[in-house]
């Protein structure tokens, strides 16, 4: 998904793919997931759970995530609290570290494996689960959840357009009866696909697929989430205001590590202040996190560094980019050579110090983030060993602009009108100018930047387009194919993820076949991936900047932080001392 | 009959008194007022000060651009080469702080910005910006609204009521939001502004200054049109028209001069509402575009540094008050030197 640059999560889309070594996972996982709600772990650990239970877990975030009907929210804002909230299927393991990138059964008792060629898998839903309102949970629930995907306006459809009579659905209507059969007699959930599809759990554990009531509607519920399974429940949601999160009086824990009790009776989510009065509060212990997807400004940074808050400050690197695209459909970035020679020339040092120094970014060259599957360290555009950043190659770079003849061209640099994103803007411009460029920014609002760069209507008007990536769940087709695939240029289109325009026939049909090797020898699927990520970087359809890393502040009567790679800050497993 | 020949012999004993037209009076009236010459000497020392910025940016030892990001540079402060973007201390090391103010004026007066840029450099340069959009923009205005009311005062009519409701609708517009919903037009055009032969590119400092103009053409011609309207049924206006003047020497010879007095007590103070807004403008990024930069910009840039840095924010702050002030008590001058009832008199 895509955030802006005051790291704040923004609504953004992606469509179906395929290939994942997630699914992996789902399998390596799946025993270990399918404990049942009476183990003796959760034994022990409820008494651990009734000890910490209690307070009201405050957080502040500086604005809401807009409107919360689950089946059109985009944001990592939002999922945060859905989670805790709601359920699906499968989830992703409820727990701190790389674990919790393992997908386990939620509300399935298990991990189907596909059969008909990979095209169906046959859940078995567990029984005696309610709802939020006092409503069982039946199979027949889902067919609503994976409808309304598709009848709530501004869903995001793609993540199931494999599903049997998706192609047919739209905000007008759905019919899915071929593709989810539920049977609520033998609590059984069928999922057919047109296609086989590894990363199908992964897309369902994400919040889109989280199980609601079959009689919820099939439009836009708004500001009203509907009932979930989850340990709490949404008592009201204003995004003026605040977002209150109360107890849900029928959840009982049926699997530890997909969906844990959580240990704070109420969670309340206020918006509206200054990020800055956000840290004072915290640091006063009036509210007990700053939201995680809030850009703490340099003088609370300073305020951070000090000793007495070390134990408040969590940074941790995320799975994530921040890059320019270059607009490869029009001169002078449609020049390989043109576009290697920005690479050459960009001074990441300088774009980490915009970030916040070495403690808050990391260097980048390549599309694949550190710590992801595939992931090889990789950076030809540098003066050392190409397997670090070590400095600008401004030598090289003018070389190449000179051999691409693209000398003195004028380069408009697009980005957003914050204070981050001009000033990312304005290093680029001077990494242009340095090499012979005559670069200019245009600075826009982020809500009108990200749209008006994916659609092709606006291709004539920019060269080099800020824009960032975190991981919708770790597949490196999430990052190659999505942002860098030939299918992913939507023309006419403001959701067109693939900014750069890139096509290259040979490196798509690499994709293509890392896809179908995922499921038949997912270590040659690896291998491919990694050579992918090589020869996507090579052809430099973008300047990648760095991997941000992410700093939660928590009150110092905060205990049990956990960082999942996959949700950020589990909130529910958040305690409060008495 | 005494007592008027006694009198008729005294005024033809006085000494003639030189006759002055009414610019010098009105600079003299202008002069006597010590409040107003106060503010036209600081507006000029803000002035010379602003274009002497080249004078101190030479001394920056930098890429010889004082505008540009300047992250990885490193300057020299009691003899020790320190870097002007600081690590943050502690165990964590969390963010960069650009390096205080040396009140040194060879580098680094006022110390640096959040991409490492010299404070005091981006003052100079800032103030030139502002003032310059400030200025041609206020001209702009003034002479556009001039024209516009002059059409309209003086046809009356079918044309006054079309050229009055076209101003009425934009006055109708709030005046940030107008200039908001332009600015981010223009912004998004890479070829910026083409009317006819007239190219204005969206990072010129032109597009700014056309879109302040614009927004305020109506606050000027509602004025100037009401002097229109009334100098025109003026007995010099019905005499010209009796000797079969022209409209346009009836325009430009009769009325004109006589409204141009409102128009110039008009300007400074326009000059005041046109730089505020331009620093309005500039601060929410819609203004001056990067890598120019105005006093409105460095605000915005200095922000998040509040507490560590103030002075990024405070330094282009207290100028722009400081020169608003100027321009406000200099336009008071002018009004009252300009208005013949107004109490201070040549003797």
């Amino acid at each position: 998904m895509r955030q802006t640059t005051s790291n704040k999560p923004y609504l953004a889309r992606r469509r179906t793919m395929v290939g994942s070594l997630a699914g992996l996972a789902v399998l390596a996982m799946a025993a270990a997931g399918c404990g049942s709600s009476s183990s003796p772990s959760t034994k022990s650990s409820s008494s651990t759970t009734a000890a910490h239970a209690g307070g009201v877990f405050t957080i502040l975030a500086n604005s809401s995530f807009g409107v919360a009907d689950p089946a059109q929210n985009y944001t990592l804002e939002e999922w945060q609290l859905l989670i805790d909230t709601h359920d699906g299927l499968v989830g992703f393991a409820k727990v701190g570290g790389l674990p919790g990138t393992k997908i386990v059964p939620d509300l399935a008792t298990s991990i189907p494996l596909p059969t008909n060629g990979g095209k169906t898998y046959v859940f078995h839903v567990r029984r005696g689960i309610k709802f939020s309102n006092g409503q069982v949970l039946k199979p027949s629930d889902f067919v609503t959840t994976f409808e309304r995907q598709f009848t709530v306006p501004g869903g995001n459809p793609g993540f199931y357009s494999g599903i049997v009579g998706a192609s047919k659905c739209s905000t007008k209507g759905c019919d899915l009866s071929k593709g989810v059969v539920p049977n609520d007699t033998n609590y059984t959930l069928t999922i057919n696909l047109t296609a086989p599809d590894p990363e199908l759990m992964d897309q369902l554990a994400l919040p889109f697929a989280f199980a609601v009531p079959a009689n919820t509607s099939l439009h836009n519920t708004g500001n009203k989430v509907p009932p979930g399974t989850g340990p709490y429940m949404w008592k009201s949601y204003n995004p003026n205001t605040e977002a209150v999160l109360v107890r849900n009086p029928y959840f009982h824990v049926w699997n530890k590590l997909a969906q844990p009790a959580g240990y704070p009776n109420e969670i309340i989510e206020k918006y509206g202040l200054p990020v800055s009065d956000e840290v004072t509060e915290v640091e006063n212990g009036e509210a007990d996190e700053v939201w995680d997807g809030d850009q703490i400004p340099s003088d609370d940074l300073t305020t951070l560094n000090s000793p007495k808050y070390a134990s408040q400050v969590h940074v941790n690197t995320l799975t994530a980019d921040w890059y320019m695209a270059l607009n490869t459909q029009r001169p002078p970035f449609n020049n390989l050579e043109a576009r290697q020679a920005i690479n050459y020339a960009a001074n990441r040092s300088a774009y980490v110090k915009i970030a916040g120094g070495p403690s808050l970014a990391v260097p980048a060259c390549q599309i694949l983030p550190p710590n992801f599957p595939s992931y090889k360290a990789y950076c030809p555009f540098t003066t050392g060993p190409q397997t670090v950043w070590s400095g600008p190659n401004l030598a090289k770079a003018k070389a190449l602009v000179k051999a691409s003849g693209t000398l003195g061209d004028k380069v408009v640099v697009n980005g957003t009108n914050d204070q981050v994103g001009t000033e990312l803007a304005e290093q680029m411009v001077s990494d242009l100018d340095s090499i012979g460029y005559k670069a200019s920014t245009q600075l826009l609002s982020a809500s009108v930047q990200y749209p008006f760069i994916q659609n092709s209507s606006n291709w004539s008007k920019w060269n080099v387009a800020w824009s960032a990536w975190y991981q919708d769940y770790p597949a490196p087709s999430d990052f190659l194919n999505v942002l860098l695939g030939c299918s992913h240029i939507v023309k006419n289109s403001d959701a067109s993820p693939n900014i750069a325009a890139f096509c290259n026939t040979k490196i798509q049909a690499q994709i293509n076949t890392a896809e179908s090797e995922e499921a038949t020898n997912p270590s040659a699927a690896s291998a491919l991936w990694t050579t992918i990520d090589h020869e996507d970087t090579l052809q430099a359809p973008w300047v990648d900047l760095y991997n941000p890393k992410q700093i939660d502040f928590t009150a110092s009567n905060v205990h049990g932080y956990e960082w999942s790679p996959q949700w950020y800050i589990l909130i529910d497993q958040l305690y409060l001392s008495k | 009959m005494a007592a008027v020949v006694e009198q008729v012999s005294t005024t033809e004993l006085r000494p003639a008194v030189a006759g002055r037209n009414p610019w010098a009076l009105a600079w003299r009236r202008l002069r006597r007022n010590r409040i107003a010459l106060a503010a036209l000497i600081l507006l000029v020392l803000i002035l010379v000060l602003c274009l002497g910025a080249p004078l101190y940016a030479h001394n920056i030892a930098h890429d010889g651009n004082v505008l540009s990001p300047n992250l990885n540079g490193t300057t020299v402060v009691h003899g020790k080469v320190v870097p002007v973007m600081q690590e943050g201390g502690g165990l964590l090391k969390l963010g960069e702080t650009p390096i205080g103010p040396t009140w040194d004026f060879s580098h680094y007066f006022l110390g640096a910005d959040n991409i490492g840029r010299d404070v005091a450099a981006l003052l100079l340069y800032g103030g030139r910006a502002s003032l310059q959009i400030g200025i041609c923009s206020a001209v702009l205005c003034c002479i556009v609204a001039t024209i516009v009311a002059l059409i309209a005062g003086f046809f009356g009519g079918i044309v006054d009521a079309i050229l009055s409701r076209l101003m009425d609708v934009i006055w109708a517009f709030p005046v940030y939001l107008l200039a908001i919903s332009l600015a981010t037009e223009l912004l998004t055009h890479s070829n910026g502004l083409q009317v006819g032969f007239l190219h204005v590119s969206a990072t010129s400092l032109w597009t700014p200054t056309v879109i302040i103009a614009f927004i305020y053409v109506p606050y000027v011609y509602r004025p100037v049109r009401g002097q229109v309207l009334s100098v025109g049924t003026k007995e010099f206006v019905e005499a010209a028209i009796a000797q079969g003047a022209s409209n346009f020497r009836l325009i430009f010879s009769e009325i004109l001069p006589n409204v141009v007095s409102t128009v110039i007590v008009l300007l400074p103070l326009m000059i005041a509402t046109t730089i505020l807004t331009e620093s309005a403008l500039s601060y929410l990024s819609v203004g001056v575009q990067p890598p120019n930069v105005s006093w409105g910009t460095i605000i915005s840039d200095g922000q998040d540094l509040l507490y560590t840095r103030p002075w990024v924010s405070l330094a282009p702050g207290i100028m722009i008050v400081l020169t608003v002030l100027a321009l406000n008590v200099l336009g008071d001058g002018v009004r009252d030197a300009l208005d013949p009832r107004a109490k201070l008199r040549v003797r």
